[in-house]
């Protein structure tokens, strides 16, 4: 099949398998690697990439469907020096290993966009109301991204950093 | 995966006669069906995509809400009016998988994903609802997030979503097209079947027919109340849930709608309970009674007996929060 | 020049605190940090390599005699290039041994075993012809119950010391309870990756592995050639815990394949195989039997533990390692019992022993102190014994009292009765435990070069899996080499540099950074050489030797770059002196009296663990432990099918690791400490001491908060509530 996928601005004509997902196509087909894979079943979040701006996992779609599509991947943030997302991960030790971590910055980046637009959380005490940037909102937020190195606090704090610093 | 053609629709007609051919299946958000087509255990021919079609909106209907089947769960979630008028459905959304999985999620996709049973996600273990005659595995099996309520003998397993219990308890109805082009409304109280029998039918869908659209009626307001209990705080399968919209006038129970998750092949509702509570004056000895009303015919196999007591408890703690009268 | 140490007691000249740049034990960022956050760090899968083609490892669907698969259907499939079932190893090699995996014998031991590799051109055509492939086997009826299996004693695991049934029967206060933990798995973010490419006769293998030396000759040995014709790349390794440190079988079918079709081939573990195909942790079952005096001082220590590994396998899970020293007591018997079991291999997972052992005993030290009426931070400090109480060895160092205290300072630590707190529907309550894990020096080698220029490079096979290499190793020679840190530069995770310890047991840090340590050592006295004075004379700080009020940059002392090795090599020191690390871990746990769901509220843990080389990457480390320790309390279990054993709920989404809500805000303070005993550096292990124990201070938690108390972990809401519904009726 053939389809066009706009990844980090730049447009890729790609003939695919149908079969190949969205993942498989960065990682295997424009060798963009930054984007993980943990599971390949939705469960981890390693491969959170921005589709027209919203994370998702890239695992669980097919390339084929996202012909004409704007895809932001890790490589597409901080290429130009580091965002002070990305900064602050780095001073809070918001990553061991570093597999989970491009999936976690895709996944705050979007996250940030949904708190802007004032979208509840599970744990958002007034549906009526805009939510607040607590602790508990980027945990329960963050939830989608697992990682076993265990660095949960250092990821918290460095996304409130960033966004307080925003807001 | 095996082998598939892909097609895009460009309109509803044109992708029911495309999903009336055999081994045909319609792909939208794709987070349940990629997951199971991965491992083998779905293995369609073809898969229509219906993501570009114009089902995506979310409109007054009357009193209601008419909310398209490509409306992802996130949109549905944050939906001012939904927050307004159905909190119960925002809240069961948000209480359901993660960030990224609700902004692919469908409203359709959402109600038809399978069970999370673990034997069926696994081609090399038994299971009726994959093959029907194989044997079920869980029923001797690992079966603690499992069915209590209306099973069979032949499967156990249970509907995992969240928010299609709450719609259950907002008495929600959906819109259907059929490859024959007719349209039909049908409430999501006969819309899944319990196992029985036949465990791989799981609801009236029609081969190659369409949800085009979830229609909420006009709000009930009272307390709106979805409460799962799960292995984590975040990011699991419920254990049990409970979907509550009550409204108390004059000291006794006006309305009451109450629908159950985790522990049936699809969302419990038991409308012998809810006329049980109707009218009453709230106590904690009603809410004892109605809980164990609820489950006098839930029967437990082993791992999952737990949800009998928990699911009890679990109603009775909403229904006091629902109407602020505790022990 | 190579400088070498064997390390035959204390160290106490501790040059390390005698020199000037002041960047050891800083919070320094990661120096790979920039690549982390950017996606440029490559993992082993990503490398790219023309020709390449994918390999899917197919599993046994149940245990029997391999009989046959139809590989003929399979070959005639789309891109399908090469079907293996030859050559795979039936599990995992273990870690720290330079022998291959065992091979399959023809049979399928337990369900999941690799049993095949399919090669295709594409990962798409290779992973649904892997699905295709049809195992033949004649079933056999697999053994998987622990009490129902044949069983093994092996002696060096047995103790016996005194009589402590006699203890039992004349003390005051005794416990005699018995505990489980389930099947546990390593699970890390990066699945199990190999890429195998030949040039002739030699193998490049870019894979996801923690100890390289062995891998290489692990490697070598399963495919029959020399180590030597053998490299191993690893600079970037997602989590291993233990799970990447010896091969698995995408290692050896992706090599095997690559020499059949010469071409590279990628085999990635799928999810579902990492849980299989790797080693887990064993399901424990510990009877814990404690005799204690009227003051609460104990008399007799008991604790046997069964667990299980496959038929062969050396490993067994050392449960009780950190009850031969932990408390005192005259009287001590442990019985260490390994069934046969036909389920997944078993090997190290993060802290093998004390995770599972410590975090049950310090269970029932908690239910002890109840017995003794005795608060349980007092109970624990009365009982520290001043000498290995197995056979009186000192204690290098033993720092578990001022954990204790400092602990219990820090967290507000109070004693109350369970059920005295309330909030709504939730109980609230605090536990505590000890924590203690055996330290470890284990050979490592380094090279290091300083440029006139002044900079440095540190080589060596070490990797980094998260643990903090790159920023240890790095600080370590800019202390010594007196440079600023962005002047040294660490190159690790290939076999062509020197060979390190590898990353295993906590004992990486403290090894790598001593060979390192040495190397630097050398290339001082070489400057002190060449300026006339004694090494000890020598300042170097920013680039320049300082002596006698003089300062001279290094281009005036060098004319070409020094490079040196530094070799450190276990000696006496451990046979001399019991080593060491020594903890404590402090937890709020909220439960729910209606659902039975427990919620962390806030912990907090106080370590012990010798000089700290990065506080930053360690406090990192602890809080990997603790929140490992959550998990291990609350939600984490791989269950086994009752009929064939097979791990039923072998992914993320029902394997539950804690995700990040699960994690409430965490303490971790680092007491000050040098282990002159432990090595040149003074420094011990830190990534697996928060682990151990970290569990049973939310199980304590758990009985403070509502008197329910569980010995069955994980206490996930059906226990709990079990327990809340006996104390109503
Ligand atoms: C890791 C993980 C955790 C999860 N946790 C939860 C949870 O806690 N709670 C919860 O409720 N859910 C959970 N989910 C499930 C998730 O909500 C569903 O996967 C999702 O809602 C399915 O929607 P979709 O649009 O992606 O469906 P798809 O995967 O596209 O489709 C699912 C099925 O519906 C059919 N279909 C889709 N749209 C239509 C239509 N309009 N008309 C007719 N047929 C249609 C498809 O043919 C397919 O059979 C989880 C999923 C994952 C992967
Ligand atoms: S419970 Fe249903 S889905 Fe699960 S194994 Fe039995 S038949 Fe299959
Ligand atoms: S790889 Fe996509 S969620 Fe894990
Ligand atoms: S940093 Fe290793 S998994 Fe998150």
């Amino acid at each position: 099949m053939n389809i066009t996928l706009r990844v980090n601005g730049e447009s890729h004509d790609l003939d695919l398998d149908p079969r190949v997902s969205l993942l498989d196509a960065l990682r295997h087909h424009l060798h963009l690697t930054g984007t993980k894979k943990g599971c390949d079943h939705g469960q981890c979040g390693a491969c959170t990439v921005l589709l027209n701006g919203r994370r998702i996992n890239a695992c669980l779609t097919l390339a084929c469907m996202h012909d004409g599509d704007d895809i932001t991947t890790i490589e597409g943030i901080g290429a130009d020096g580091l965002t002070p997302l990305q900064q602050a991960f780095i001073e809070h030790d918001g990553f061991q290993c570093g597999y989970c971590t491009p999936g976690q910055i895709c996944s705050a980046v979007g996250m940030a966009e949904e708190l802007r637009q004032g979208w509840p959380s599970h744990v958002t005490d007034d549906l009526t109301a805009d939510p607040e940037l607590t602790r508990d909102e980027i945990a329960e937020r963050m939830s989608g991204n697992l990682c076993r190195c265990s660095c949960y606090p250092g990821i918290v704090n460095a996304i409130r950093q960033s966004l307080g610093e925003q807001a | 995966m095996r082998p598939f053609d892909y097609l895009r629709a460009e309109s509803p007609d044109a992708a029911v006669q495309a999903a009336a051919a055999p081994e045909t299946m319609f792909i939208a958000g794709g987070t349940n069906l990629l997951d199971l087509m991965k491992l083998e255990v779905l293995a369609p021919a073809r898969l229509v995509d219906i993501t570009r079609l114009d089902l995506g909106g979310i409109e007054a209907d009357g009193d209601g809400l008419r909310i398209g089947a490509l409306v992802p769960n996130s949109d549905l979630a944050a939906d001012p009016r939904v927050r307004r008028d159905y909190p119960l459905l925002s809240r069961a959304l948000l209480a359901g998988a993660t960030g990224q999985l609700r902004n692919k999620a469908t409203t359709g996709g959402n109600l038809l994903q399978r069970t999370r049973c673990y034997y069926f996600h696994d081609r090399d273990t038994p299971c009726n609802k994959r093959t029907l005659g194989d044997g079920c595995s869980a029923i001797h099996g690992v079966n603690r997030n499992h069915a209590i309520l209306g099973t069979s003998e032949h499967c156990i397993a249970t509907h995992p979503s969240d928010m299609a219990v709450a719609l259950r308890a907002l008495d929600a109805e959906l819109e259907l097209l059929s490859p024959n082009g007719s349209r039909r409304r049908v409430a999501l109280a006969d819309f899944y079947c319990l196992p029985g029998d036949t465990p791989h039918v799981e609801n009236i869908l029609e081969p190659g027919e369409l949800i085009t659209a979830v229609i909420l009626p006009a709000p009930v307001g009272g307390r709106q109340i979805y409460r799962k209990v799960r292995d984590r705080a975040s990011y699991a399968f419920a254990l049990v849930s409970v979907a509550a919209a009550v409204r108390v006038e004059d000291g006794l129970i006006a309305h009451v709608a109450l629908a159950f998750g985790g522990v049936a092949h699809m969302p419990w509702r038991d409308g012998a309970v809810e006329g049980f509570l109707q009218h009453q004056p709230p106590s904690p000895a009603l809410f004892a009674e109605a809980a164990s009303r609820l489950t006098a015919q839930a029967r437990g196999f082993g791992a999952n007996d737990f949800k009998i007591p928990l699911l009890q408890r679990t109603l009775a703690a909403v229904l006091a929060e629902a109407t602020e009268v505790t022990a | 020049m190579k400088r070498h140490a064997k390390i035959d007691g204390p160290q106490t000249d501790r040059r390390l605190d005698g020199m000037a740049q002041g960047v050891l034990g800083q919070p320094l960022d990661r120096p790979d940090g920039p690549l982390k956050v950017t996606g440029r760090a490559t993992y082993a899968a990503e490398v790219r390599l023309d020709r390449m083609v994918h390999g899917v490892l197919v599993r046994a669907p149940r245990v029997g005699t391999l009989n046959g698969f139809d590989t003929e259907r399979v070959r005639g499939m789309a891109g399908v290039l090469a079907v293996l079932t030859e050559g795979l190893p039936r599990n995992s090699a273990q870690g720290a041994i330079a022998k291959s995996p065992p091979g399959n014998e023809g049979k399928a031991q337990y369900v999941g075993q690799p049993v095949a590799l399919v090669v295709a051109e594409t990962l798409e055509q290779a992973t649904h012809a892997a699905w295709t492939l049809e195992v033949g086997i004649m079933p056999s009826i697999p053994v998987i119950n622990p009490h129902a299996a044949p069983t093994e004693f092996p002696e060096k695991k047995q103790r016996d010391l005194g009589d402590l049934e006699a203890a039992m029967a004349e003390a005051a206060a005794t416990l005699d309870e018995t505990y489980h933990t389930p099947t546990l798995s390593s699970a890390p973010m990066e699945p199990h990756a190999s890429i195998a490419e030949w040039d002739g006769e030699r193998l490049t293998l870019h894979g996801a592995y923690q100890m390289l030396k062995f891998n290489r000759k692990q490697l070598a040995e399963a495919l029959g050639i020399d180590p030597s014709a053998v490299r191993v790349l690893a600079p970037y390794v997602g989590g291993g815990f233990g799970s990447k440190l010896g091969i698995s079988a995408e290692a050896v079918g992706a090599a095997l394949a690559a020499r059949m079709l010469g071409r590279p081939v990628s085999v990635v573990m799928h999810r579902r195989q990492v849980f299989e195909m790797t080693t887990r942790r064993s399901q424990t079952q510990q009877r814990i039997r404690l005799a204690a005096d009227v003051d609460g001082h104990l008399l007799g220590i008991g604790h046997d533990a069964l667990v299980s590994n496959l038929p062969g396998e050396t490993f067994s899970e050392p449960v009780q390692q950190g009850t031969d020293f932990n408390y005192a007591a005259p009287n001590r018997k442990v019985v260490h019992e390994v069934a046969r079991l036909n389920l997944i291999a078993c090997g190290s997972v993060r802290a093998p022993g004390e995770a599972v052992g410590v975090t049950m005993f310090e269970v029932a030290m908690d239910e002890m102190a109840h017995r003794l009426n005795l608060d349980p931070v007092e109970f624990r400090l009365r009982n520290i014994p001043d000498h290995d109480p197995l056979d009186g060895k000192p204690f290098s160092s033993n720092m578990l009292a001022q954990a204790l205290t400092e602990g219990a300072q820090r967290f507000g630590w109070r004693h109350q009765p369970p059920r005295s707190r309330r909030e709504g529907e939730w109980w609230i309550g605090t536990g505590m435990s000890a924590a203690v894990r055996v330290n470890m020096l284990t050979e490592s080698e380094a090279r290091v070069t300083l440029t006139p220029e002044g900079r440095a490079k540190v080589e060596t096979d070490m990797t980094d899996i998260g643990t903090g290499t790159y920023a240890i190793l790095t600080q370590i020679a800019a202390e010594m080499l007196g440079l600023p840190v962005a002047q040294v530069e660490t190159v690790l995770g290939d076999t062509d540099l020197p060979p390190a310890s590898g990353s295993g047991g906590s004992f990486g840090a403290a090894s790598s950074g001593s060979s390192v340590y040495l190397a630097c050592l050398e290339i001082r006295s070489q400057i002190a050489a060449r300026l006339g004075i004694a090494e000890e004379d020598l300042t170097l700080k920013d680039g320049h030797a300082i002596h006698a009020n003089r300062t001279i940059p290094l281009s005036q002392i060098l004319d070409a770059p020094i490079t040196t090795e530094g070799h450190v090599e276990p000696g006496d020191s451990g046979k001399i002196a019991r080593n060491a690390t020594y903890g404590a871990h402090f937890a709020e746990v909220a439960v729910n009296d209606v659902t039975g769901e427990t919620r962390v509220r806030r912990m907090l843990g106080t370590y012990a663990c010798g000089r700290v080389l990065n506080v930053k990457t360690a406090t990192s480390q602890c809080h990997g432990g603790l929140i490992w320790g959550i998990g291990m309390a609350l939600t984490e279990e791989l269950i086994h099918d009752p009929r064939d054993g097979h791990a039923v709920n072998r992914d993320l989404a029902e394997f539950h690791i804690p995700v990040n809500r699960d994690v409430p805000d965490l303490e971790v303070y680092l007491l000050p400490e040098r282990d002159d005993w432990a090595n040149p550096i003074q420094s011990k292990g830190i990534g697996e001491l928060s682990i151990c124990g970290a569990g049973a201070s939310v199980i304590n938690a758990i009985h403070a908060a509502c008197g329910v108390r569980i010995r069955d972990l994980p206490a996930t809401p059906d226990k709990v509530l079990a327990g809340l519904m006996q104390i109503e009726s």
